[in-house]
């Protein structure tokens, strides 16, 4: 089953003034078809995490298994979406969507055929042959997400996809994403700054703290999927919504009154 | 940067995709509002591109006006617009503008080719390799700084006055331009593109060849323009220290006769030469970085 599994995870980044402790052990478990978000202020090593489990970067000490396996260097079995987009833009929708295949030697035909697909799925079919140049921010990052989903991932990282986006554009993408969600339950971790978001797509919700980054609470979002409207408005939205800000905002600045 | 100046009007042009295709089929109605709008936009387009050809035109008359003066000024021997031209058809009647033209077009040809053929991969292997870097930067910088034209003595000393010595400066030339360039283009290619690549399971050779390569492609192109812009000088000044033949040798033959209207004619062909081959460059530039977001 495609879970991912953090161990003791440990960054740290050196430097001439002393290390800087990115991540200090983390440990989570993120299990097959589970919607994590993870929110935290900046500098609490979200983002780092994120590329640990990608396999873009390396983990001082500990480890991070998905699907039972340890992550040793990036694989198209974890897809990554990032907050820029980084669609190639010499490259038009279709062939952006196309690379992952391109590379792992899927033939043309067959190459085209599961490009249309997860193109039709995005909502981009009029603009498979547009350049990423003439597509707005939200259109960009469907193609992103098409890009990912096109090599079947095991796993989805998701590091603040959103986060460029206005904030109407920000709730569709977040329906058409839980939407696609809900139709395969691959399992997703989603970074995030934004409280709301966090809550709204959630079944669980991480908290990090920073210097050193570290998991700070775990709040359980008991809300059912679908997610709607009217659940966002809801007096329970409300109160995990509290007590995930209070978490982030209210937490402990250093250290002291922290057992690690 | 320069290309960004020279072209940043068509990026957002009103006819650009921007909207969302949900909403853009929502609204069947609005189909001959767009269609008027485009026609506005078109003729707005239009109104513009007369006035800055008008606009030209008046520059050239200027030009000619300024020039027309100038030789009626009394400077001794200024030549006007009517003798050079007379002295141009004569040159290119005999023979001699075309051969002098041949000859210089081949040996900044030869020189630029060279060059930058050697310049792409170096700037390559100096921005993917940091050893490479470190070991051939210092040099980079130091001859960055020597004007080609200063090597033509020593080169002229060591490989004699054939043919050899022009085409090396020139290709000195190209080859500077052109490599700094190329390494800056490979050094500022987007990261996330070369992860984003990664994790679809691109290894090495295919981050190099399928983003590096492209996404350092307009800083190349940049640095092939400046670089035929620098061999194009350079041959005209090498062939005004030591040649039999070529558009500076026959400047350098009509300073000893006083033959200022050949000096015209040979600086007229010289400038409109070098603009032909920038906007040939520019114009591949176009069409082969078109995708970039300019902002």
């Amino acid at each position: 089953m495609p879970s991912i599994e953090f161990n003791e995870v440990r960054r740290d980044f050196g430097s001439r003034a002393g290390g800087f402790l990115a991540l200090d052990g983390v440990s989570l478990t993120i299990e097959d078809g589970e919607f994590v978000t993870v929110v935290g202020p900046s500098g609490c090593g979200k983002s780092t995490l994120l590329n640990v489990a990608a396999g873009l970067l390396d983990a001082t000490a500990g480890s991070v298994t998905v699907d039972g396996e340890e992550v040793r260097g990036p694989s198209p079995e974890r897809g990554v979406i990032f907050q820029q987009y980084a669609l190639f833009p010499w490259m038009t929708v279709s062939q952006n969507v196309e690379f992952g295949l391109k590379v792992a030697g899927v033939g043309r035909a067959e190459r085209r055929a599961a490009a249309r697909r997860v193109i039709d799925m995005v909502g981009l079919a009029d603009f498979a042959d547009a350049l990423p140049k003439t597509l707005s921010g939200g259109m960009k990052q469907r193609c992103a997400i098409a890009r990912a989903y096109a090599v079947d991932p095991k796993v989805l990282l998701m590091d603040e996809p959103f986060g460029a986006l206005d904030a109407l554009t920000r709730v569709r993408m977040q329906d058409a994403l839980l939407e696609t969600w809900s139709r395969d339950r691959r399992t997703v971790m989603f970074i995030t700054h934004d409280v709301d978001e966090a809550v709204y797509l959630a079944s669980r919700v991480v908290v990090m703290a920073a210097r050193p980054g570290r998991i700070h609470r775990i709040v359980p979002v008991d809300l059912p999927y679908p997610r709607t409207e009217e659940m966002r408005l809801s007096a329970e939205f409300a109160d995990l919504r509290r007590q995930v800000w209070n978490a982030v905002y209210h937490q402990p600045s250093t250290l002291e009154g922290n057992s690690s | 940067m320069r290309r960004q100046a020279v072209s940043a009007a068509p990026a957002r042009g009103p006819g650009q995709v921007k909207e969302d295709p949900e909403r853009a089929r929502k609204a069947p109605g609005s189909a001959s509002r767009e269609d008027a709008e485009g026609s506005a936009a078109r003729r707005a387009a239009r109104t513009q591109r007369l006035r800055n050809a008008l606009l030209s035109l008046c520059s050239a008359a200027l030009g000619l006006v300024v020039w027309i003066v100038l030789a009626h000024s009394g400077i001794q021997g200024f030549p006007g617009p009517a003798s050079v031209l007379s002295r141009g058809w004569q040159l290119l009647r005999d023979g001699v503008l075309l051969d002098d033209l041949g000859a210089s077009l081949r040996r900044v040809l030869t020189g630029y080719v060279i060059g930058t053929a050697l310049a792409v991969p170096v700037g390559f292997a100096m921005g993917w390799y940091p050893v490479v870097r470190r070991l051939i930067e210092p040099w980079l910088q130091f001859f960055r700084m020597v004007p080609p034209l200063a090597v033509i003595p020593l080169a002229i000393v060591l490989m004699g006055i054939g043919e050899t010595p022009k085409i090396f400066v020139i290709f000195l030339a190209a080859f500077l331009s052109c490599v700094v360039s190329t390494f800056q283009g490979v050094v500022s290619v987007d990261p996330t593109l070369v992860s984003a690549a990664r994790v679809l399971g691109a290894g090495d050779a295919r981050v190099f060849l399928g983003v590096v390569v492209p996404a350092s492609s307009p800083f190349i192109l940049v640095g092939m323009r400046i670089g035929l812009g620098a061999a194009w000088a350079t041959v005209v000044a090498a062939e005004l220290i030591a040649a039999q033949s070529g558009l500076g040798f026959r400047m350098q033959q009509a300073q000893l006769y006083y033959d200022l209207p050949t000096m015209f004619v040979q600086l007229i062909a010289i400038g409109t030469v070098g603009l032909a081959m920038d906007r040939l460059l520019l114009l591949a530039e176009h069409r082969l970085t078109g995708w970039q977001e300019r902002r």
